[in-house]
């Protein structure tokens, strides 16, 4: 009666997809925040061990870098798909259209998460380039840890923080990050319908404070080796 | 004299939208009224204008109206950019002019969606809301003559949670509010009213399927989670219903893709 095909491709059911694949990038982003805090230690032994551990999963690795992309490639087809219909819905925009207030969560940025998302992938790409395709053990980029020789990659990010461009494109795009998973992370719940009436306010100051932690987190992380390894030079 | 009696005087200027027909491209059109009279309906206010406008020979501005009192759903203007204009929680023929300042300019527009083209001026082919509704939003039992009125027991929580979904006027003010010119609040509610109660519930399954699959063949947006339907709506119906019709049509299109049989008994749909 509804193919899987037409369920996943009605307007119901991008918006499956997206909440799903929201749901598994909050997944990777919390876990990636948890393990890069390890940077704030001061040296760059926690985090290599931490990277040495993740490069010891081989081929399990490589599984979860491709699932990885995969789920952020649906996330954005999805978010054109979903953007591209809205545009033609919407052919002859109001003259100046105003929200009513109360309840509602229009804003600049809820309007927008396609910009913010959009900000966010160049982040990723820029991101990727600097340290998954950065500088390698190959390249002289190594560091003894307990008596192991393993890829540096404090270095790399110590090399990538010290110049003052890199540290502001970081903090600006986190910034981003934040209102985007502002609305995001309430969004899915409700696109996947699990939301209620009694859980809709706490699931929203939820991901409001998950929002601001990871913000923060993220933010103070380049501003962090800026400030404690910049002084040294 | 008590205050409501007393009825203030302002000018304000309307810039209205005017449209030949669904081909014509359209344009804003500037009108001045003096001497509006504040305790006046918006309608009223447009009555006004378009004897005015009778008397100077030019065509008065289409509008649609029907019982005036805020339960039919006929009446849909986009005021200054708010959908029934600033006041929450009421139609368009239940604002009045004392939510306007002297010399303010209104905006008048119609709901703009590519699926309620403009028939003319600020009126709008809101079929699509009906083509909705035939695709599923009834049950399909012979109910025979009158029942008892306590012959199925409804709790009382569920039976409050149709009734406000069964608010809904049909007025068009969530496509209009809503950036994304989604349907979604108007559909879900119908969905969800019917769901809730145990006349409505052997048919769940289909109805979700048929009613969202008509809601996108008539070309409306996806729901962004924006909340400003439920904003606009002047039955302030909540976007709870949606959360509703997202399960209910993923788990009906889920079932009919794994449990045969389904589907087929479709009690009068």
């Amino acid at each position: 009666m509804v193919p899987l095909k037409r369920l996943f491709t009605s307007t119901l059911g991008r918006k499956y997809l997206m909440g799903a694949s929201g749901f598994a990038l909050v997944l990777f982003i919390v876990v990636h925040l948890l393990g890069n805090l390890t940077l704030y230690t001061g040296s760059g032994d926690a985090i290599n061990t931490y990277a040495a551990k993740l490069d010891a999963l081989g081929i399990g690795k490589l599984i979860l870098e491709l699932g990885l992309g995969l789920t952020i490639l649906l996330h954005v087809v999805t978010a054109i798909q979903v953007t591209y219909s809205s545009k033609v819905a919407r052919a002859v925009q109001y003259d100046a259209p105003k929200s009513k207030g109360g309840p509602t969560k229009n804003t600049v940025t809820t309007r927008n998460m396609i910009i913010t998302g959009l900000v966010l992938l160049v982040f990723i790409v820029v991101h990727l380039i600097q340290f998954r395709f950065g500088p390698k053990i190959e390249d002289g980029y190594t560091a003894n840890v307990s008596g192991v020789m393993v890829h540096d990659i404090y270095r790399v990010v110590v090399e990538t923080f010290l110049d003052i461009k890199n540290v502001i494109f970081y903090v600006g795009s986190m910034f981003f990050l934040g209102f985007h998973f502002r609305h995001g992370f309430w969004s899915a719940f409700q696109s996947l319908g699990m939301l209620n009436p009694r859980w809709s306010k706490p699931i929203y100051c939820l991901g409001f404070i998950i929002a601001i932690l990871l913000t923060v987190g993220f933010l103070f992380m380049p501003i962090y080796i800026y400030a404690t390894q910049g002084g040294a030079q | 004299m008590a205050a409501h009696t007393t009825s203030k005087t302002i000018n304000i200027k309307l810039k209205i939208w005017r449209q030949e027909s669904v081909k014509d491209a359209g344009r804003f059109e500037q009108y001045s009224l003096d001497n509006v009279l504040t305790n006046m309906s918006f309608l009223e206010m447009l009555d006004v204008l378009n004897e005015k406008l009778l008397k100077e020979g030019v065509r008065p501005v289409e509008f649609e109206s029907d019982c005036r009192e805020g339960i039919c759903g006929t009446c849909s203007l986009m005021i200054s950019g708010q959908a029934h204009g600033p006041v929450r929680g009421a139609t368009t023929c239940q604002l009045y002019m004392r939510s306007f300042e002297n010399n303010d300019t209104i905006t008048i527009e119609p709901w703009r969606a590519k699926a309620f083209p403009v028939v003319r001026d600020l009126v709008t082919d809101r079929r699509a809301f009906d083509r909705i509704q035939m695709a599923g939003g009834y049950t399909g039992a012979k109910t025979g003559p009158h029942a008892d009125a306590n012959a199925i027991l409804v709790p009382k929580d569920l039976a409050d949670r149709a009734m406000d979904a069964a608010a809904c006027i049909g007025c068009g003010a969530c496509v209009a509010a809503c950036p994304n010119a989604s349907a979604s609040l108007f559909t879900s509610a119908k969905i969800a009213q019917l769901s809730l109660l145990p006349q409505g519930h052997p048919q769940r399954k289909e109805r979700a399927i048929r009613m969202v699959g008509q809601m996108d063949k008539e070309g409306f947006g996806s729901c962004s989670n924006l909340q400003e339907c439920e904003a606009a709506c002047p039955k302030k119906i909540s976007i709870q219903n949606i959360a509703i019709m997202k399960r209910e049509y993923l788990f009906a299109a889920l079932a009919a893709n794994f449990r045969e049989g389904m589907g087929s008994a479709d009690g009068g749909a």
